[in-house]
């Protein structure tokens, strides 16, 4: 099991409902493999930096979780299938990674030492 | 004016430029995250383009890592490829 981390740029047409139900579907799509969700965070609606399919805005969302390596072949078929998705990409985390992420989770983090300099 | 003042032809320098250094050894920086847009701007000048070591101060190890979350950040539209006027 390997942790790895999914970003994905929904249309900025969905509505509210079916944001959710996406969400909804992708993580029961993971525990259903086997996986384990770790932690789940939609950014909502964001301007891009670019205009990717001609649309300035996207529905970010953020999903940390647990699987076995061959599972993520399956999982972007299905995620290029849908036309909902205007991008995604899954990232792989090291130890440091996630323990970052856990540490920004819990609130605390020395934000004032990165600022320096 | 006074007798013992000593004038050169040429200002000297009076202090060494600062020592650049890397700053996620010093912090203890161990992961560099694509998602924080506001820290890696840190790191790309004006047009969007990455800094080099030289500038940054990072050490090899870091600027490699640096430099993939930058390029991960500009796929997911977080960061522009290109561009005017960032900062």
């Amino acid at each position: 099991m390997n942790h790895y981390e999914l970003m994905i740029i929904f249309t900025p047409v969905l509505s509210e409902d079916d944001f959710k139900s996406a969400q909804k579907k992708y993580t029961d799509f993971v525990t259903e493999h086997g996986g384990t969700i770790v932690h789940s965070n939609p950014w909502g609606l964001k301007s891009l930096a670019y205009p990717i399919q001609k649309k300035t805005t996207g529905i970010y969302w953020v999903l940390e979780y647990t699987a076995t390596p061959d599972f993520n072949e399956k999982f972007k078929i299905q995620m290029l299938r849908d036309e909902q998705i205007m991008r995604h990409m899954i990232s792989k985390l090291d130890k440091n990674a996630v323990e970052y992420n856990e540490v920004k989770r819990n609130g605390g983090f020395k934000v004032t030492e990165k600022m320096e300099g | 004016m006074a007798k013992n003042e000593i004038k050169y032809l040429t200002a000297i320098k009076q202090e060494k430029p600062k020592k650049k250094f890397c700053r996620f050894k010093k912090y203890g920086i161990k992961y560099v995250d694509y998602k924080d847009v506001e820290f890696l701007k840190k790191f790309i000048n004006e047009q969007g383009k990455m800094l080099p070591r030289r500038l940054s101060g990072n050490s090899l190890k870091y600027q490699r890592k640096v430099g993939d979350a930058i390029k991960k950040a500009r796929q997911m539209a977080l960061l522009p490829y290109v561009t005017d006027l960032l900062k």
